[in-house]
């Protein structure tokens, strides 16, 4: 390849001057990137690695269904939950079990305690210092910056004396030289836009929502009986109900449900009042940085997740919308089927595993995974030492999933898309109230900019149906129905001699699927297609590119020694390859290291 | 390997945390650790056990709550392989930062300088670190050498615990409740995992040990 037009429509040339990026920072897990720069350093071509290997399905192999929850919980630190709750609902597929509307209604708190958890902490603590530069709020007018935040918020903590105090702090810090959380940015860098008086208005948020974040894991505790690593059931939930009883182990009673209660209506107002005010304000100062759409203008797709009813996972009972949009067609929402085995596809030409016909993807249920590292006839250095990736040859440790064949960007920006072109009013209005404030046209939701704001909506959606959900939760145990599990089919000689099931749910990244298949009561095949397979996806057989790598196309990069650009756009997809490919290198090293050739 | 003495009175919250990732062969030494401290022992009031996992910024609010704090955890700092480290105290985030061995870009070391951001550091941190040998046998357990230093890394956890003045009681018999999930605890997990034949051992040529 010099110059080609890829099979999805995108034009790639890699004859100029390449950056490698790796790792690349502030995400969980392994990522490595590089990127060919045309003579004006403008991104020509990407290339988008997970330098881990994936090996959940293996593991689980001959082990107990109702225990797969407990492994899917230890693939990583972040979304634990999510694959636990997507497990339990792929094992409740297969043997057809049916949960409570309680087990339904508290699962829901628990997944929309862990959206609005893990977004405010991704805005804060993984991508907000992609536009906020630490360095420069020490210049900041601690007045002004008041002035600024009672402006845009009726947040109470903006007195010019606790920003000069913060101000004081952050500078202690820094001048220890532990720069901490704060290493590796780019400071000074002309990329960064704000004025020193938003930057130090940001870091005091960054501060708060460190503090803050702490409050809402407690759900976790009441719902899962701990926190890290709470419980989950086949059948419902392990918590039992009795509103009149006392004392903090034990049943869910009055005070537990008082406390969430509490916790919900904070998670809210912080939200509400510091997170949504600081990314409007933050945007309003990118709002001509509108890169990295990639493929959110044209394939986007979404499973759906929070089901209002226990056991009804239909599109009309999803309160998250489930559809896939491609083409660009916004007035044609397809049916996702993952049952359908011509559907969601899984395919290895460029990845490293082994198929019998890598022409042709498999379908979760009949996946294979068979390691096979290989490299590609132009790839530059060692084995060991890879100073260059062979894109013509199998490249990353992600597998490339497919819908009908496309590639598709997947989280909350798809979310967004798909809910706003149903036109259901929960996703459209807010974008639209945000377009508005910012002047806009909705053309610019099709960018890195878009996927932060669509994540930020999502947030406050989630942190509201939580309020919903909690009184749905009482209004049911006042009535009467203080049931949480199902247990009869628990004994697994109640279970058909062979089954297959799927699980799925939205996690923050985006749409996550199980698909499992159970022989004589153990597991005989898992597979997991998690969110970033579906976005740092490599290239298919027939050389469509994912979501990463589109979105880095057209991107002027100022200063390629400092491609400051690069992991904005691939930070607001909230990566996350701990799962998407399982294991690291032992020496991965601290430093995001670019090297340019 | 005595812990130093501690002057300190025997006040405050104190957590006893096992960090990493079990289903990574050695790097499970930490929560294997909490494992058998809970199987053999009760704490005392104030002393909570936990098992970290890979969790990150989840565990924060606890590290900030603690007044004293041991960690254990593996650690890769070029030594044989099963060679048990102490650290304590200031060393400890410097040390837990010199070689990744977390999933977790957000590792361990950002939660102590996230707690420290916060005004908030255990006055007294003591890290009870093994090198470990193998890591990149996924699915698999504790290799033979560093699961030789299970009991030694509890008895340093139970000596500073017994010199802060919160002694752990020895349960009659070594019958602790389960710790962790169904189907993790050491027995389950390794009696449970599938053979080479059922499943693939193979793993990437670059990390391969030959």
């Amino acid at each position: 390849m010099t110059a080609v037009t890829t099979a999805n429509g995108f034009a790639l040339d890699n004859s100029g001057k390449r950056i490698v990026v790796d790792p690349v920072t502030r995400i969980e897990g392994h990522l490595r990137v590089e990127v060919n720069l045309d003579d004006h350093n403008v991104i020509r071509n990407a290339v988008s690695t997970g330098t881990m290997w994936r090996g959940l399905e293996v593991i689980l192999k001959g082990r107990d269904p109702r225990d797969a929850w407990a492994f899917t919980e230890r693939i990583c630190g972040v979304c634990t939950g999510t694959h636990a709750l997507t497990s339990v609902r792929a094992v409740e597929d297969a043997l057809s079990i049916k949960i409570p509307e309680n087990a339904n209604t508290i699962r829901n708190i628990m997944q929309l305690t862990l959206h609005v958890h893990d977004h405010l902490v991704h805005f804060y603590h993984l991508h907000a210092l992609d536009w906020v530069d630490v360095v420069s709020a020490l210049n900041a007018d601690p007045k002004a910056t008041s002035e600024l935040a009672q402006s845009l918020s009726p947040w109470p903590k903006s007195s010019p004396g606790y920003f000069r105090d913060l101000q004081g702090r952050l500078k202690k810090f820094v001048d220890s030289g532990q720069l901490g959380p704060f290493r590796n940015g780019y400071w000074g860098h002309p990329a960064y836009k704000l004025p020193a008086e938003a930057n130090l208005m940001a870091v005091a948020h960054y501060l708060e929502a460190l503090d803050f974040q702490k409050e809402i894991v407690k759900i976790h505790t009441v719902f899962g009986g701990k926190n890290p690593h709470p419980n989950w059931l086949v059948g419902g939930v392990p918590c039992a109900i009795n509103l009149d009883g006392i004392g903090a182990v034990g049943a869910i009673n009055m005070e537990r449900l008082n406390l969430v209660t509490s916790i919900i209506n904070q998670s809210i107002d912080f939200v509400e009042q510091v997170y949504i005010p600081d990314l409007l304000a933050i945007a309003g100062f990118y709002k001509d940085w509108l890169y990295g759409g990639g493929l959110s203008s044209t394939s986007v797709l979404a499973y759906g997740d929070i089901p209002d009813h226990a056991n009804d996972y239909s599109p009309a009972s999803l309160l998250l919308p489930h559809g896939a949009i491609i083409d660009g067609k916004l007035s044609e929402i397809h049916e996702v089927d993952l049952r359908d085995p011509t559907h969601v596809q899984e395919f290895v030409g460029h990845s490293w595993y082994r198929y019998p016909d890598e022409t042709k993807g498999l379908h979760p249920w009949d996946g294979v995974t068979e390691a096979n590292f290989a490299l590609g006839p132009q790839t530059k250095g060692s084995k060991t030492r890879i100073e260059a990736l062979d894109e013509s040859g199998k490249y990353s440790w992600i597998k490339a999933p497919r819908w009908k064949g496309h590639a598709m960007e997947v989280g909350p920006l798809a979310r967004y898309i798909v809910g706003y072109a149903q036109n259901k009013p929960e996703f459209k209005e807010p974008v639209e109230k945000v377009l508005k404030t910012l002047d806009l046209p909705v053309a610019a939701l099709f960018s890195t900019l878009g996927r932060t704001a669509a994540r930020g909506l999502e947030c406050q959606w989630a942190a509201n149906k939580m309020k919903y959900f909690m009184d749905k939760l009482i209004a049911t145990i006042k009535a009467g129905d203080s049931a949480t599990a199902n247990t009869t089919r628990w004994d697994p000689k109640t279970w058909p001699k062979e089954a297959k099931g799927v699980g799925f749910s939205e996690a923050p990244r985006g749409a996550l699927g199980h698909w499992i298949r159970i022989a004589d009561g153990r597991i005989a095949n898992y597979q997991a297609v998690v969110p970033t397979t579906w976005n740092g996806s490599p290239r298919d057989a027939e050389g469509r590119i994912g979501a990463f790598e589109a979105s880095l196309l057209e991107t002027p990069v100022a200063d390629p020694e400092r491609p400051v650009e690069i992991i904005r756009t691939l930070h607001s997809f909230d990566p996350c390859l701990a799962c998407a490919a399982h294991v690291m290198s032992p020496d991965g090293q601290e430093k995001v290291a670019v090297t340019v050739r | 390997m005595t812990p130093a003495p501690e002057p300190m009175p025997a006040a405050g919250p104190v957590l006893v945390l096992g960090i990493g990732n079990l289903l990574w062969a050695d790097e499970g030494f930490g929560v294997r650790c909490i494992e058998q401290l809970n199987r053999t022992h009760v704490m005392a009031p104030g002393v909570m056990l936990m098992d970290g996992g890979t969790q990150g910024l989840y565990l924060l609010h606890h590290v900030q709550a603690a007044r004293r704090l041991i960690v254990f955890d593996a650690i890769d700092y070029g030594l044989p392989p099963g060679t048990l480290k102490l650290v304590r105290d200031d060393d400890v985030p410097c040390f837990t930062g010199v070689r990744k061995m977390s999933l977790h870009q957000t590792g361990f070391q950002d939660v102590l300088s996230a707690a420290s951001l916060l005004g908030a550091t255990p006055e007294a941190m003591l890290l009870i670190g093994v090198q470990a040998g193998e890591l990149e046998d996924w699915g698999g357990s504790l290799t033979a050498v560093v699961r030789a230093q299970l009991d030694p890394a509890v008895a340093i956890a139970l000596d500073q615990l017994a010199a802060w003045g919160v002694p752990a009681t020895a349960r009659p018999t070594a019958s602790g409740t389960a710790l962790l999930g169904p189907g993790l605890d050491i027995v389950a997990y390794e009696t449970g995992r599938p053979d080479a034949a059922t499943a693939c051992r193979d793993r990437d040529d670059r990390f391969y040990r030959g």
